[in-house]
């Protein structure tokens, strides 16, 4: 048996490669992600101090919701078929479906932001900080923890016939700390840190995500069993 | 639910699970593929505890059960790259299991588009890159044609022949007579006919 990395790229790579061909799902998450930021915009108003104010805010909300749903279809794509028990049948290591399904939703979430915060900035009117590499390192570490924790607790979620529903409710109240350093992170350099606080910020951030990590790949035997 | 199955399948033997629907059989054979947790008793395979050597297990046993486990947005050769890829089964085996399951010409359409036999032998095609020492197939002909029977029938021969054992759930003795070395009905959870 080899080390287990080639197992969970294989997994990765047929996630993602399923979703390409799909199209729907990235699609619909894209959609729900500007629908989101939309809608804050209205509730704002047309104040450009307000809206640049909220726009950290709106702007994680806007990805951890689109981001459920993600989590929610990576984990739909094996029980359609009864893959899941297929996947368990085979000889490898269980973190190698952790891994697969880690690196397959980050590159999804990644691309995800990648095209909601630009609109984000955009409709929030919301200027480049000079310190943007920080700014776009929070957003890393904020995507991380959130990919981490969201996989693992679809999983968890997936033998439910409500994983809609539970998925969410399982993951919010836990995304709470990652959630509110992201968008403490992003409102302080956004708005000059004057207070440095981004700096302690994002060592916390760096503290969930290790944490988060070395937790979630500890318990997924527990969890994927069922 | 199982209740006080007591079932040995030595080497080179092919064991047939008959009963009703929800009798267990499929609960049995989801037992010993690791795939459900028993609340009591033991069940081994090549020596190996199903809970306490799950690793162990898996690595001998290979499973069909009711559904196919296919991806249906990849194509069929993707579908065994991919199982290839998780069993750590040499690249080459790909082509040379779709060629037996009789499938080559289709190789790169996508699964969505199969029907359920060409679904079935595509499974089969996965089943054919690992050399287990129990075959545990659940319903192996359903949706299958005569070549399609044929083919399970080759299949469970040559695991015999390579010193593997075979459990099968069946609804009929028809397609695998020639095979079956012994029967069991189970009732309820209960093997209540051998022979």
């Amino acid at each position: 048996m080899t080390s287990g990395w080639p197992q969970a790229l294989a997994i990765a790579a047929k996630d993602l490669r399923i979703e390409r061909r799909s199209k729907a799902g990235f699609n619909s998450v894209v959609a729900l992600g500007i629908t989101i930021l939309v809608l804050f915009g209205f509730a704002l108003g047309p104040d450009a101090a307000a809206l640049r104010d909220a726009a950290p805010g709106a702007l994680w909300l806007a990805i951890l919701f689109a981001a459920v749903l993600a989590f929610n279809r990576s984990y739909q794509v094996e029980l359609d078929a009864g893959a899941l028990d297929a996947l368990l049948l085979y000889p490898a290591p269980r973190w190698t479906i952790y891994a697969g399904k880690l690196l397959a939703n980050l590159a999804f979430v990644g691309l995800l932001i990648a095209i909601v915060v630009p609109v984000g900035i955009v409709l929030f009117q919301v200027t480049i900080p000079p310190r943007w590499p920080l700014l776009l390192l929070v957003v890393a570490l904020g995507a991380f923890g959130i990919v981490t924790l969201g996989t693992f607790y679809a999983a968890m979620a997936s033998r439910s016939r409500a994983r809609e529903v539970l998925l969410p409710l399982l993951l919010f109240p836990m995304l709470i700390p990652v959630i509110l350093a992201s968008m403490e992170a992003s409102k302080a350099l956004l708005t000059a840190d004057l207070m440095r606080a981004a700096g302690a910020w994002i060592r916390l951030l760096v503290g969930f995500d290790l944490v988060f990590l070395v937790a979630t790949f500890l318990a997924f035997d527990h969890v994927i069993e069922g | 639910m199982l209740r006080g199955v007591d079932l040995t399948v030595h080497a080179g033997e092919v064991v047939a699970l008959f009963g009703d629907n929800g009798a267990g059989k499929s609960t049995l054979l989801r037992v010993c593929a690791t795939l459900l947790r028993s609340h009591a008793g033991s069940a081994t395979v090549a020596g190996f505890d199903v809970q306490a050597d799950a690793d162990a297990v898996r690595t001998q046993v290979a499973f069909l059960g009711h559904d196919t486990g296919l991806y249906d947005d990849l194509t069929a050769r993707e579908n065994i790259a991919f199982a290839a890829t998780m069993l750590g089964a040499p690249h080459p085996a790909v082509a040379e299991s779709l060629e037996r399951v009789g499938l080559m010409r289709v190789a790169d359409e996508r699964v969505r588009g199969f029907s359920a036999g060409m679904r079935r032998r595509v499974a089969l095609a996965r089943v054919l890159l690992q050399r287990p020492r129990l075959l545990l197939l659940d319903e192996p002909y359903a949706n299958l044609d005569a070549q399609g029977v044929a083919l399970v029938n080759t299949v469970i021969r040559d695991a015999l022949d390579a010193g593997s054992a075979a459990l099968l759930v069946l609804h009929e003795v028809a397609p695998a007579a020639e095979l079956l070395t012994r029967r069991a009905r189970l009732v309820d959870g209960r093997i209540a006919e051998a022979a």
